[in-house]
């Protein structure tokens, strides 16, 4: 190797160390501030559109503006829209989630009907491995809990001895869904 | 100057021929467009700290290089992460967690120490673009074959029928250690005959 190098003593070490790293975080801030508000209206955008897709389309309210939390047993909430027409709640979308994706959180807009009956899902925020667990995302997997009513139908993978069929080599971000899918049922359940 | 760059994408190839940078190309290849956006995002951060490293290289002090080009190199990855978010959501949502450890991918500090911190910014922008480019296509070369065996489609294009099964096995990571070893296999065959 050439020998032009800065000659590596304590001094010269530190200061040109300090000087990347202060000219990388200078540079990060100011790619943060320029992306920031695109990837904020991308988030909003994504969740508006989730509500949409698990409501059901008669509404003439404007859910995102009417939402309220509602509590959830083992403390915190979690945030609730309603559809309404004419004042006559047709429909909510429930933001969960839950802590034991494969990929650690999942954030899902579960779609219920005022008793409770799940009409759509969509998973808005996920981690899960590629091709694998990201096929919770899919409507083959999501369809399965259109109409059903987890009073009736057990929320749980059939390996537990539930009802739900599960993504072959993805159970546990199968699990995940269910998990997500139970605390926005009990929580809309008990608000009530 | 351009023998730097075509250098990358077959004799070189750094995933099929050097075999580095394994982590994403056996786990983000499930399909052939997650290869391709996963390949792209490296080519980009290659090309991008090979240069800023080539053009710093004078200014590091030998004991402390490693560390320096890592900051370099994550400050990048930063960066791609941070824009693929704002301006291409569903790619990122797909390949989330694996953007991140662009930093740690072998491939971008090999090609630092090997090669960036030796030559001009001319020369390291074609080694930092030709290797880019050979993960690319390897990425999404991959990831083709795995997707047209194992889910049935071409770049989300599906071709069988809803109930055809499918081959899974190498939609899972078994398949992507197979399909590898083929390709690899593959490769060298033609490099043989060639020679």
């Amino acid at each position: 190797m050439k020998k032009k190098n800065l000659e590596s003593t304590f001094i010269n070490m530190a200061l040109v160390l300090v000087s990347i790293a202060f000219l990388s975080s200078a540079s990060l801030a100011y790619v943060y501030k320029l992306t920031k508000d695109k990837i904020e209206v991308s988030k909003k955008l994504k969740q508006l559109e989730a509500i949409k897709e698990v409501i059901l389309p008669d509404y003439s309210n404007s859910p995102s503006e009417e939402m309220y939390k509602i509590k959830i047993e083992e403390g915190g909430e979690l945030e609730c829209y309603p559809a309404k027409q004419n004042g006559e709640l047709k429909s909510v979308a429930v933001k969960t989630y839950t802590k034991n994706a494969f990929g650690g959180e999942m954030w899902l807009m579960v779609g219920m009907l005022p008793d409770g009956t799940i009409n759509k899902v969509s998973v808005i925020d996920q981690k899960e491995t590629p091709g694998l667990g990201t096929k919770v995302t899919e409507e083959k997997f999501k369809t399965q809990f259109m109409g059903k009513n987890p009073s009736s139908f057990k929320l749980k993978v059939k390996k537990d001895g539930g009802d739900v069929d599960a993504i072959t080599a993805a159970t546990i971000s199968s699990r995940a869904v269910c998990d997500a899918i139970e605390r926005a049922y009990k929580a809309f359940v008990s608000s009530k | 100057m351009w023998k730097e760059l075509i250098k990358g994408i077959i004799k070189e190839n750094p995933s099929l021929v050097l075999l580095l940078g394994m982590c994403p190309t056996l786990g983000v290849t499930t399909s052939a467009l997650n290869g391709m956006g996963m390949g792209m995002a490296t080519l980009f951060v290659l090309a991008l700290s090979n240069v800023a490293i080539s053009l710093i290289k004078n200014l590091i002090p030998d004991k402390v290089r490693i560390p320096c080009y890592i900051v370099v190199i994550a400050c990048f990855v930063t960066i791609v992460d941070l824009s693929m978010n704002a301006y291409t959501p569903a790619l990122h949502a797909q390949l989330g967690l694996f953007i991140p450890l662009i930093v740690v991918n072998c491939i971008i500090l090999a090609r630092a120490e090997a090669f960036a911190s030796k030559n001009n910014v001319v020369m390291s922008l074609m080694d930092g673009i030709g290797m880019g480019l050979g993960f690319t296509l390897s990425l999404t070369l991959l990831g083709g074959i795995r997707e047209i065996l194992g889910s049935g489609s071409f770049f989300g294009f599906k071709f069988v029928s809803e109930n055809t099964s499918t081959i899974l096995l190498f939609v899972m990571p078994p398949g992507a250690f197979l399909a590898l070893g083929y390709l690899v296999a593959v490769v060298n065959k033609l490099k043989k005959a060639k020679a």
